[in-house]
């Protein structure tokens, strides 16, 4: 690839970038999320179109305009988000858009998809549909497609993020294999440690640009993570010690069952203290979404109790309240959702309609109050120096980072007692992170309960007072996060996977 | 029994009309766009069918057969797949929404037929003058061996036609690669595309030959259920919405359109021998005409039952296409 | 690496890619140059089908729809009408719901309308009359337009189905009081309500027979504009249409905004019942309605939901009907005609939004705006 350039808008995500892919090698994408990975490996697989620049395979200048034309030059990319038909079936998916000759024979299908699984050492079921699939099945299904399609380059985008370790070491074994069938491999992440336990080389992307080249086997982590953020960065985030910490938020026994009968919390008992950080650890899906939206009151429980103790004494039982019953029993509850523009903000309106979702029930009178929300909008714009063209720009065009910042903007400036945070600094770049590092500790000196949901065990351990690590729906435990250990947290993270295999 | 054999009669009729129509639609539907503009289609294949009959017909002195059919065919296979241009090109290549732009079809479409209708009904010399012998006579040919089997022996050969199009596009949708790639599309079209499937060929394939089918519908309906004749008025469209709402009680599933559509006859007539058949049994009614009309409202009541029981249900296979009425648009963010 | 190399000739020859926002001027501009492309192609359609002077045909619309006071009154009086419909579905459509049921909710209101004029009208003084029959209509529509929105809330029933189908149970009641209050008998139709009491008819006002209709739904087009712009209810329906995640997110109950909504909207689409009975036709038939509540989801949806929007687009498009209807009989063509213009003319109007939103990229040039019109 030369010379690679992709615009959405005004933002440039990919600026002059060029690559090189070898056969019989494992390249690792590295780079911070929105440095452009994602996008650079979708013009190769025909998702999108490059602005600029050429791309070449094996000597030859080619255009890739569908992800056919991809597929048809042995390019095959796996995506963070599966592509997958939830009502097919897992052989169904395999073939979906395959040019193959003679007619439609499912049971062929499935023989060849078993053969490829044994050689591999993958268990899926070619008869199973796709919705009663976990996310490692979906996945092992998006890469027996692509394997079944005989690829030579193949592209997977952080194929991690949703496995246990056992199940990345699996994936890492497949790899290696792959390798030494003479075809290429990019991995895209932003994990040191797979970095260098898998690539042969590494390229590192940083704001759409291409910092550079290296093999995997001379140089080092930190010379790595010097390339991804530009200036070296330990983790050294703040951390104060916790000011007389009160019980806020007591839950015990918390069980909730989602729609399809699935339990997603099971037994959950913990207490969060004003003041302090509780970090949540554990394996994506876990049941962190759950438990953050049962005590804001949006998902339904099963059983057990969650208790809020105010500042001022008393007890106040939060169980089947809504958001607005918790806001009119005074509860001043602050909730950053992972899903922000689908969930916590609203893409088509700017900061001062967005501002107003936690303020329009204010004044009386049937109209809505828009100067305050306008003030409040103006005043986080410079305080947070959110990048927008002005407050009434639809929020959906600003960047990761930006939303962010609105979203936690407005969610600090309610004056919370209790802030809850999902996934707060996916998709964002060190400084943004920081900042919001900043107000995390601002908000626990304050005397706030701070919730912190997160992926990144540095940051946890770094941040965090105590963390509680979920597993299958349970607690598997509640360490110190001044004492405890990376290893210990990801024991914890999958300890109780045996009799929970079946469970998402 | 008689009466028994009548409605039986008068529901195939009916059925047929709204069978084709419904066919259309589920193709249009499994593909991932929902085309609100059937009723337009239907009537733009009826009117082509006739105009087409109607100048070969009036202006040759002695009309074959076979060049009648061929030349109705063609004609409201053109029609209404130029509708079906129309309606892809707007929703498709320029993504303007799909509701809007059926509803505006549908509009378009009744214009042009009943625009043409009358004004064949003038060139023919008045309302319900148009006679077109030859064309209709051909369209209504029984099968043969059938003459003497009852109930048989009054359907055309496009009855048979319409059922192995269902049968065709049950093996279609379910059975071969492109069926499955088609239904991919209206499930997920990001997921169809990723797979290298060419999402923009597939909807546009899938809706100009559903509109060609429901076509049929309309083609159906002035050759053999209004037997060569043109009224300009509503009852077409009303026939296309009931189309839409067959598409709905079959569970966009072929094979059950077939019954449905029959039992969607059976109701429609039923006002009209529901004396006569509780007659039958000993019981004597009367229908004053008000509760004939109560009657006609039994279709649409019984999709709206079927539509509530099946989004009780939840059960995923009975679901809509889950693409249905998305545009799709490759470098969205 | 170079910077200016020709492109490839395999890249595609157009690309699509979505728009930053155009200023004002330039989406009307756009939208125009739609209305005017379409109007060349009647004109080329009319000229092919009937050989007469397109020139002619759009001056006899044009006098058909504004030659003379009368005919003005006419055309302001369905243009009124049809506005009334598409007020009435704009805040279902802000919620994205999908309220195809207009047809269905119009007749109700009309029929109830009807039922107050034959059995109250000379019990009771017009006045009184009008201000019941104005409450009963809003609240047969608004219960017609309940029903979809109660099953869509629980159990997220398909409510584009749902309320088409509504519309025809709502046309079989018609045909079944029809046939009840039909009169004379065996004339199948309920003939002029109250012809020589007028009872429950719209006054005269201000001289003008049509004076009524005008004020009742300005006052309603006001109302829901600001509604929708500065209320809270009209802050909750942008929110809900825009994701029910994000109004659950901040406490919004989603299934209680999506059935206030559609009470409101089925009785403005009642209130049209309403007015088409009392004000304009005095009788009640199955084409009360006329293709009213279809016709209003296009104007709803060109406007934007913009309510001022929808009153140009509701004279346009009832400028185009009563234009038609009268080369219709002036040249004795079908009065189908007007269908068929209204027809192009909304296509063409419906792809310029395409040219407002994307622009195209030609093969080899780069990033320039390339200004497009159909």
């Amino acid at each position: 690839m030369q010379g690679i350039t992709k615009r959405f808008g005004q933002v440039i995500a990919n600026d002059n970038v060029s690559l090189e892919i070898r056969r019989g090698e494992i390249l690792a994408l590295l780079g911070e999320n929105g440095s452009g990975k994602t996008t650079l490996m979708n013009m190769l697989s025909g998702i999108y179109a490059p602005d600029g620049g050429q791309i070449f395979i094996d000597g030859n200048e080619v255009t890739i305009r569908s992800p056919r034309e991809a597929f048809d030059l042995g390019i095959g990319m796996i995506h963070q988000h599966f592509k997958l038909v939830d009502v097919l079936t897992a052989a169904e998916n395999i073939i979906l858009g395959l040019k193959e000759p003679g007619r439609l024979n499912l049971d062929a299908v499935a023989k060849r998809v078993r053969e490829i699984c044994e050689a591999y050492g993958f268990d899926v079921d070619p008869q199973q549909k796709i919705y009663n699939m976990s996310v490692s099945q979906k996945q092992t299904v998006e890469i027996v497609k692509v394997l079944y399609r005989g690829v030579d380059i193949l592209i997977l985008d952080e194929p991690t993020a949703v496995l246990t370790p056992q199940e990345t070491d699996r994936l890492f074994a497949v790899l290696r294999n792959m390798k030494k069938d003479g075809k290429a491999v990019v991995i895209i992440t932003h994990k040191l440690p797979e970095v260098m336990a898998v690539s042969d080389r590494v390229a590192v992307l940083r704001k759409g640009h291409n910092i550079g080249c290296v093999k995997t086997s001379e140089t080092t982590q930190q010379e790595l993570v010097n390339m991804m953020v530009g200036h070296a960065t330990t983790l050294d985030i703040s951390r104060a010690q916790p000011k007389n910490p009160q019980p806020r938020i007591t839950v015990t026994d918390l069980t909730c069952v989602d729609k399809d009968g699935v339990k997603r919390l099971d037994k959950v008992s913990f207490v969060a203290n004003s003041g302090e950080i509780l970090g949540i650890a554990g394996i994506a899906g876990s049941g962190q979404r759950e438990l953050l939206e049962s005590i804001a009151g949006l998902c339904p429980v099963q059983s057990g109790s969650i208790v809020y103790t105010p500042e001022e004494g008393g007890e106040q039982n939060l169980l089947g309240m809504d958001p607005l019953a918790i806001k009119n029993a005074g509860i001043a509850m602050a909730f950053v959702p992972e899903d922000r523009l689908g969930m916590g903000l609203v893409g088509s309106m700017g900061m001062t309609g967005n501002m107003m979702l936690r303020s329009w029930r204010e004044g009386k009178g049937p109209f809505v109050d828009r100067k305050h929300p306008q003030e409040l909008a103006k005043q986080l714009w410079k305080l947070l120096e959110i990048a927008t063209p002005g407050t009434e720009y639809p929020v959906r065009r600003l960047s990761g980072g930006n939303v962010q910042k609105i979203l936690v903007g407005r969610e600090i400036a309610s004056s919370p007692s209790v802030l809850m945070m999902a996934y707060a600094v996916r998709g964002l770049d060190i400084n943004t992170s920081y900042v919001i590092y900043d107000l995390l500790n601002e908000q626990k000196d304050k005397g706030v309960a701070v919730i912190y949901v997160g992926e990144d065990l540095d940051v946890l351990l770094e941040l965090c007072d105590r963390i509680l690590v979920l597993c299958g729906g349970q607690v598997s435990g509640i360490v110190d996060a001044r004492t405890a250990t990376r290893e210990q947290v990801g024991l914890l993270m999958t300890q109780i996977r045996k009799e929970g295999e079946q469970h998402e | 029994m008689q009466q028994i054999i009548s409605l039986l009669q008068s529901s195939i009729w009916f059925g047929t009309v709204i069978l084709y129509g419904a066919m259309g639609e589920i193709l249009t539907e499994k593909g991932g766009n929902l085309n609100l503009g059937v009723p337009g289609i239907m009537s733009l294949g009826a009117i082509g069918g006739l105009i087409g009959s109607f100048f070969y017909e009036t202006r040759v002195e002695e009309p074959s057969a076979a060049i009648c059919l061929l030349v109705t065919l063609l004609c409201a296979l053109g029609l209404s797949l130029f509708g079906g241009l129309i309606y892809s090109f707007l929703t498709i290549t320029l993504r303007a929404n799909q509701n809007v732009t059926g509803l505006t079809l549908t509009i378009f479409g009744c214009g042009i037929a009943n625009f043409y209708g009358s004004s064949l009904n003038t060139l023919a010399g008045g309302v319900g003058q148009i006679s077109l012998p030859v064309t209709s006579a051909a369209f209504r040919a029984v099968l043969p061996g059938l003459k003497n089997t009852p109930i048989l022996n009054t359907l055309g050969w496009l009855v048979y036609l319409s059922i192995a199009i269902a049968v065709i596009l049950w093996y279609f949708l379910s059975r071969t690669r492109t069926g499955l790639n088609l239904r991919a599309v209206g499930e997920n079209a990001a997921t169809a595309d990723a797979a290298g499937i060419n999402v923009t060929r597939y909807k546009y394939l899938a809706i100009c030959v559903g509109c060609a089918i429901s076509g049929l519908g309309g083609l159906y309906y002035t050759m053999d259920y209004i037997k060569g004749t043109w009224t300009s008025g509503g009852s077409l469209e009303a026939l296309g919405w009931l189309s839409v709402a067959l598409v709905i009680f079959a569970r966009w599933k072929p094979i059950h359109a077939i019954w449905g559509s029959y039992l969607f006859g059976v109701l429609n007539w039923l006002y009209f021998y529901f004396a006569d058949l509780l007659g039958l049994v000993g019981i004597s009614v009367t229908m004053t005409r008000s509760s004939q009309e109560i009657f006609k409202m039994l279709p649409y009541v019984v999709t709206i039952l079927v539509l509530i029981f099946v989004s009780f249900r939840r059960k995923r296979e009975d679901q809509p296409p889950a693409g249905l009425g998305l545009p799709y648009f490759r470098e969205e963010r | 690496m170079s910077e200016h190399s020709p492109m490839d000739s395999r890249e595609p020859l157009l690309r699509i890619a979505k728009r930053d926002a155009l200023p004002f001027w330039k989406n009307w501009a756009i939208r125009l140059a739609a209305v005017v492309l379409a109007l060349l192609v009647c004109a080329v359609v009319v000229y092919a089908t009937v050989k007469l002077s397109p020139l002619k045909v759009y001056a006899a619309m044009w006098s058909g729809a504004f030659g003379t006071v009368r005919r003005s009154w006419v055309t302001v009086r369905d243009a009124m009408l049809l506005l009334c419909v598409g007020i009435g579905l704009a805040p279902a459509f802000k919620m994205r719901f999908w309220n195809i049921g207009a047809e269905g909710q119009i007749l109700i209101g009309g029929i109830v309308t009807a039922a107050c004029m034959i059995y109250w009208g000379n019990s009771m003084p017009t006045s009184l009359l009008l201000v019941v029959m104005f409450l009963v209509s809003a609240l047969a529509g608004a219960v017609w337009g309940f029903i979809p929105a109660f099953f869509r809330a629980r159990w997220n029933t398909n409510e584009t189905l749902f309320t088409l189908m509504m519309n025809y149970v709502a046309i079989q009641l018609t045909s079944f009081f029809v046939s009840k209050w039909e009169h004379p008998i065996g004339s199948n139709s309920v003939g002029i309500i109250n012809i020589d009491t007028r009872a429950g008819w719209f006054p005269t006002l201000f001289g003008q027979q049509y004076a009524l209709n005008v004020i009742i739904v300005l006052c309603l087009t006001l109302f829901v504009f600001f509604y929708l712009r500065s209320s809270k209810h009209g802050y909750e329906i942008a929110v809900v249409g825009e994701s029910e995640r994000t109004a659950q997110y901040i406490g919004l109950n989603v299934k209680t905004i999506v059935m206030r909504t559609m009470l409101l909207s089925g009785a403005i689409c009642g209130v049209s019942g309403f007015i088409a009975v009392s004000g304009v036709s005095h009788t009640i038939s199955t084409v009360t309605a006329n293709g009213r509540g279809f016709t209003a989801i296009i104007v709803a949806w060109l406007a934007k939901f913009n309510a001022f929007v929808m009153v140009l687009i509701s004279f346009l498009i009832v400028f185009l009907e009563r234009g038609a209807s009268e080369i219709a009989s002036q040249f004795n063509l079908s009065e189908y005609a007007a269908k068929i213009l209204t027809g192009i003319i909304l296509f063409f109007i419906i792809g310029s939004e395409f040219f407002i939103n994307y622009r195209i990229i030609l093969r080899g040039r780069k990033e320039k705006k390339s200004s497009c019109s159909k």
